[in-house]
């Protein structure tokens, strides 16, 4: 019975393994300098890079973390700190709720809250999507990190005669800041390889932009177009795209981990 | 503070009513229930729109794909957790961990130019030996073009199993050590304890892995959309190509020029929104009922 869980362990993480290491294989072929130092090439012309889209993804990842750092620490601290309060049971379902929304779900309302008003793709409308999708997950990982926090130390506070918010912001919230942090680099790598809600929303954008009021490219976009177009030497972009996406991604979550372990 | 955590239900309450008003348009020229019986999904000549083909499509593929999942997962989580020395089931899963960040377009794209080549080889051997032995069965089986259900069920699959992997390992780490021990000291094999004492244990948890997992198919656009074909026919076949809700979203919306067009596919997210919502609240109900006293996270 070991040898056939092992076995079956085996057959269910070798597609994965399979996965990546054709990405790293068929990317590592195709990075050069020019993919990170020039703009899209027009179809028909060698070289080119990615450079708008690399500057895109920090862009909107950035304002994304503002969004959903900012609310997912203030519903986790409503959590944990005022567990009694009336809202915090509604605050909680609402935030598992959320927690399982599927990605695209999120374009479409930042589609019909920002670009709909606006009347016309914006960087700043993906970046609402991608807040969205990380206000559950912040919450969560804020609100475990805040109930690690010893209850003496929030009583020794008291007992110096703070109000209740002077403890949280003075003793409590620096107690858990790398739990906190930690929690946001996760929720960030979580999201940073979405594309579906920025097809309807960032859009994406051949050139270098810096207007987040207007349409802006994007790593995860920028290789699902180049993935479905027909060209040869856009498919390799893509997967050399997909590399630096993944370790991107890979690079978020062991600064994550790495600051957990600073504490130890 | 207050103020910030109520984003949280602004945000759940934008959510809602966002994709309501949105799809009202569509919503209130077919009504909720012939929108999603609707057979036909025509925005170029009759502008009708029914949503029967993709919800179809989206049941098809994520129950498939959690069909084929499941085993392979709990293998990962007993593995991990029962069987490995522990260095290894440590690295293993950290391993399943960092698989589950692989953005969803690379495995798209990976599904392209990798997976479907494959699974049309295998559609081919298939069609002919049926062709051959089994035509009977040629009508279910479809064209072997590889781009098509197939495909997108195998994609779903191998991209779940490590969400169910990971709340299962979590639940099988709940099972307290006396619950083992004691099977053990009545001499039990590992397996025998696995099968009367771990997995009956943690099978509410377990099953809300499972259902995460399926949540997570159902929502998943971007590796769907790249390997299914995108039809608007409802989907009969194996090998035939199909569309789910999250891929007709993903593909039509930046082109949809018409209002009816864009409110019906605001409509199909609204629908999906529900869907989620559903699913999650079975997640809940099923933990809570089968947790043994007192487990339920």
């Amino acid at each position: 019975m070991a040898a056939l869980v092992a076995l079956g362990a085996l057959a269910a993480l070798l597609p994965l393994f399979l996965v990546l290491g054709y990405v790293v294989r068929e990317g590592l072929g195709a990075i050069d300098l020019a993919f990170f130092t020039r703009d899209p090439a027009p179809v028909g012309q060698p070289g080119g890079g990615v450079r708008s889209a690399i500057v895109g993804t920090l862009i909107i990842d950035l304002m994304a973390s503002v969004i959903g750092v900012t609310v997912g620490v203030g519903a986790g601290l409503l959590l944990s700190e005022y567990g009694h309060h009336p809202m915090a049971p509604v605050v909680r379902l609402v935030g598992d709720v959320l927690g399982g929304m599927p990605a695209i779900i999120m374009g479409l309302v930042a589609y019909q809250l920002v670009v709909r008003p606006m009347r016309r793709f914006s960087a700043l409308a993906g970046s609402v999507a991608l807040g969205f999708l990380m206000i559950p997950i912040v919450t969560r990982s804020t609100e475990s990190a805040l109930a690690l926090v010893p209850r003496e130390l929030r009583e020794a506070g008291m007992a110096l005669g703070l109000p209740r918010w002077r403890v949280i912001v003075s003793v409590v919230l620096p107690a858990a800041r790398d739990g906190i942090v930690t929690g946001a680099l996760l929720a960030l790598a979580r999201v940073a390889g979405e594309a579906a809600p920025l097809l309807l929303t960032a859009f994406g954008n051949p050139y270098l932009s810096f207007d987040p009021t207007r349409p802006m490219d994007s790593l995860p976009l920028r290789l699902f177009v180049y993935a479905i177009s027909p060209f040869q030497e856009w498919h390799a972009q893509a997967w050399a795209a997909s590399l630096l996406l993944v370790l991107m991604i890979l690079a978020t979550t062991l600064a994550a981990r790495w600051v957990i372990r600073q504490r130890i | 503070m207050l103020l910030l955590a109520g984003g949280v239900v602004l945000a759940a309450a934008l959510t809602a009513y966002h994709l309501y008003a949105g799809g009202s348009q569509a919503l209130r020229r077919f009504g909720l229930v012939g929108f999603l019986t609707g057979t036909r999904w025509d925005p170029a000549l009759e502008m009708r729109f029914g949503a029967l083909p993709f919800v179809v499509g989206t049941l098809l593929t994520s129950f498939l794909a959690l069909a084929l999942s499941v085993l392979p997962a709990l293998a990962v989580a007993l593995f991990v957790t029962e069987y490995a020395p522990p260095p290894l089931g440590g690295v293993v899963a950290y391993l399943a961990d960092l698989l589950a960040a692989v953005p969803s377009v690379v495995y798209g794209l990976w599904g392209i130019f990798v997976l479907v080549p494959a699974v049309r080889q295998g559609e081919l051997a298939v069609y002919l030996w049926a062709a051959d032995r089994a035509p009977w069965l040629l009508p279910w089986l479809g064209p072997p073009a590889g781009i098509g259900v197939l495909s997108a069920v195998l994609v779903l699959a191998i991209m779940i199993v490590p969400f169910t992997a990971s709340v299962a390992r979590d639940a099988i780490r709940q099972v307290p050590v006396e619950q083992r021990e004691a099977l053990y000291a009545l001499g039990a094999t590992r397996w025998e304890v696995v099968r009367t004492s771990v997995l009956p244990y943690a099978r509410g948890g377990i099953m809300a892995g499972v259902i995460l997992a399926l949540a997570r198919a159902l929502g998943e656009t971007m590796a769907v959309t790249m390997v299914i074909g995108n039809t608007h026919q409802i989907p009969t076949t194996l090998f035939g190509p199909g569309a789910t809700m999250a891929s007709v979203i993903a593909n039509e919306f930046t082109e949809a020029v018409d209002d009816l067009h864009l409110s019906s596919l605001v409509a199909v997210g609204f629908c999906l929104f529900l869907l989620a919502v559903a699913v999650h609240l079975a997640a809940r109900w099923l933990l809570r009922r089968l947790s043994p006293g007192g487990t339920a996270a």
